[in-house]
């Protein structure tokens, strides 16, 4: 029977055979390349179908249905994160009749289409028009722009309602707790401890639903409100030019990039007191 | 060949008839809006909502394994060590996560037209084409959602720690192995609740084919509504039918989560 008298020395790990070329490598450069040379194409094509008679046209419409998209944007996540404030006391409440309304509420307007909203709105509250004339409303349900409005507002308050009261129930009990130790009243509670705590968890999901809303607000564009889509379809159905569509694209880009980054740093400057 | 194709045909016919729940012989049109405007058949516009309906149940289902399995090529390549390849896909998600649905849709609509046009046009054939709706707003859903979907995926990729695939490779599993029978169950079981989401709004971005004409839910009840001008009636359908179809799924949804996390719940 043989054994090993001695050990065999250690020797240090072979040297590893990395080669130069492989699958990831080949397909990473392969569509970088296919970028730059769509990026390429695309500069080479705007330039070379630059016409000025049609920017002068159809460029001041570009930016006049800019203005009308970044209105209706900010118009209704302002006025429904004011609605969100009862929607959210109601889902929260302990009353089992809001409770189910508010809950109702959201149910629907988180899970059907907002273009099917705003047809329901602008087309639908049609068939009621001598009650709405009744009442008086009837100028404010005439106008395509005032139901897109009137429709992304009712929309975005549902989701701005699950983002506050997601954020509001991540807040510790112990900080209730703690305020109501101190005697402070519920009010000043809610104001000054759960709501700023409250709104830094919120921050990032505020900023999506934002974004969401630049880019949903461009099917009010099928109800002939000429926002920024809209001022495109006008463009592209009076020269057929793609190039419209593009032009969009690009708007549509820098808008958001350009909003997610601002997020990021309003995001990082909030939270500076929170970095370890 | 032919007689078998025709008999699957009808054999899907009677299938397509019997278990459509609107318009079926126990259909929710039939038995209750029989001579209404949303009855079945010639007079009532229930056969055409019902249409509706399967094409926007068919355009979704259609677009789930395209846009799930793009999305998970991208995850991949996301958190590979390759400088180049997460450069390359993260303009992809930048550009489609960035768009509206709707421009991302009118982009591949009309684009993939004048692209075959202008090939058709060099190769000397002078004929119009039409690009299908369906496919276009199949393409341009399985897009957007793919680069969704990997955002999900790669923070599930994240959730789980190096250890399982130092250990894929302690017992010999080799790298395929090893994701397919380790690292893709316990991914399916993280990613789940963000891909339901996914789905969910996936189901509401169909409505946007609407506007390049396919006749899905909005299209007909749209049509009816200005025929009949019974509109509020008619998009309350729509959005009850998109409540229904939000309802199901999450049943379904939560029927997969629990069966995901079957091993989870018994600790």
């Amino acid at each position: 029977m043989t054994h090993a008298l001695e050990m065999i020395p250690a020797r240090p790990a072979p040297p590893v055979k990395a080669s130069r070329i492989n699958l990831a490598r080949v397909a990473g450069y392969g569509i970088l390349t296919l970028w730059a040379v769509l990026g390429l194409a695309l500069v080479w094509y705007l330039a070379s179908s630059w016409d000025p008679a049609k920017i002068e046209r159809y460029g001041w419409r570009y930016l006049d249905g800019l203005a009308t998209t970044l209105m209706l944007t900010f118009g209704s996540i302002t006025l429904g994160a004011l609605l969100s404030l009862p929607v959210t006391f109601a889902r929260m409440a302990r009353n089992p009749i809001l409770n189910t309304i508010a809950y109702a509420y959201v149910y629907v307007f988180r899970s059907t289409p907002m273009l099917l909203q705003i047809f329901l709105i602008y087309y639908g509250l049609g068939s009621f028009r001598p009650q709405i004339e009744a009442i008086g409303l009837w100028w404010f349900f005439r106008e395509a722009w005032y139901c897109a409005l009137f429709a992304m507002t009712l929309n975005t308050a549902a989701y701005q309602a699950e983002i506050l009261r997601g954020a509001i129930q991540s807040v510790p009990r112990g900080q209730t707790e703690g305020a109501k130790s101190l005697g402070l009243p519920t009010s000043i509670t809610f104001w000054k401890i759960i709501l700023p705590q409250a709104l830094i968890v919120a921050l990032r999901p505020y900023g999506n639903e934002i974004i969401f809303m630049i880019k949903g607000s461009a099917v009010v564009a099928v109800v002939t409100v000429l926002d920024l889509m809209g001022q495109t379809r006008y463009a592209f159905s009076r020269t057929f030019d793609y190039q419209t569509y593009l032009w969009a694209a690009i708007f549509y880009l820098a808008i958001v990039e350009a909003l997610r980054h601002a997020w990021g740093a309003i995001e990082a400057r909030l939270t500076r007191h929170l970095k370890r | 060949m032919g007689g078998l194709s025709s008999a699957l045909g009808s054999i899907w016919d009677w299938i397509n008839y019997t278990f459509d729940p609107l318009c079926g012989p126990v259909g929710l049109f039939r038995l209750l809006a029989t001579d209404t405007l949303v009855g079945c058949g010639d007079t009532g516009w229930g056969d055409e909502i019902a249409f509706g309906v399967k094409v926007t149940i068919s355009l979704a289902l259609a677009t789930l394994p395209v846009g799930l399995a793009l999305g998970f090529l991208i995850a991949l390549a996301r958190q590979s060590g390759e400088w180049s390849l997460r450069a390359a896909t993260g303009v992809y998600t930048t550009i489609f996560r960035g768009l509206p649905e709707l421009l991302t849709l009118f982009i591949v609509y009309f684009g993939f037209q004048i692209l075959v046009q202008s090939v058709l046009t060099w190769l000397g054939i002078d004929q119009r084409v039409e690009i299908n709706a369906f496919v276009a707003g199949m393409i341009a859903l399985s897009v957007v959602f793919s680069s969704y979907a990997s955002e999900v995926l790669l923070s599930a990729f994240q959730a789980i720690p190096r250890g399982q695939y130092e250990a894929g490779s302690a017992v010999g599993l080799s790298r395929r192995k090893t994701m397919w029978l380790i690292i893709v169950p316990q991914l399916i079981r993280i990613a789940l609740p963000g891909l339901s989401n996914l789905w969910l709004v996936l189901l509401k971005d169909t409505a946007l084919v609407s506007v390049i004409g396919l006749a899905d839910i909005v299209r007909q009840t749209g049509v009816a509504a200005r025929v009949t001008k019974e509109a509020f009636m008619f998009y309350g359908i729509a959005c009850l039918l998109y409540l229904v179809l939000a309802t199901v799924s999450s049943i379904g949804l939560n029927a997969i989560a629990r069966w995901a996390n079957r091993a989870e719940a018994s600790r």
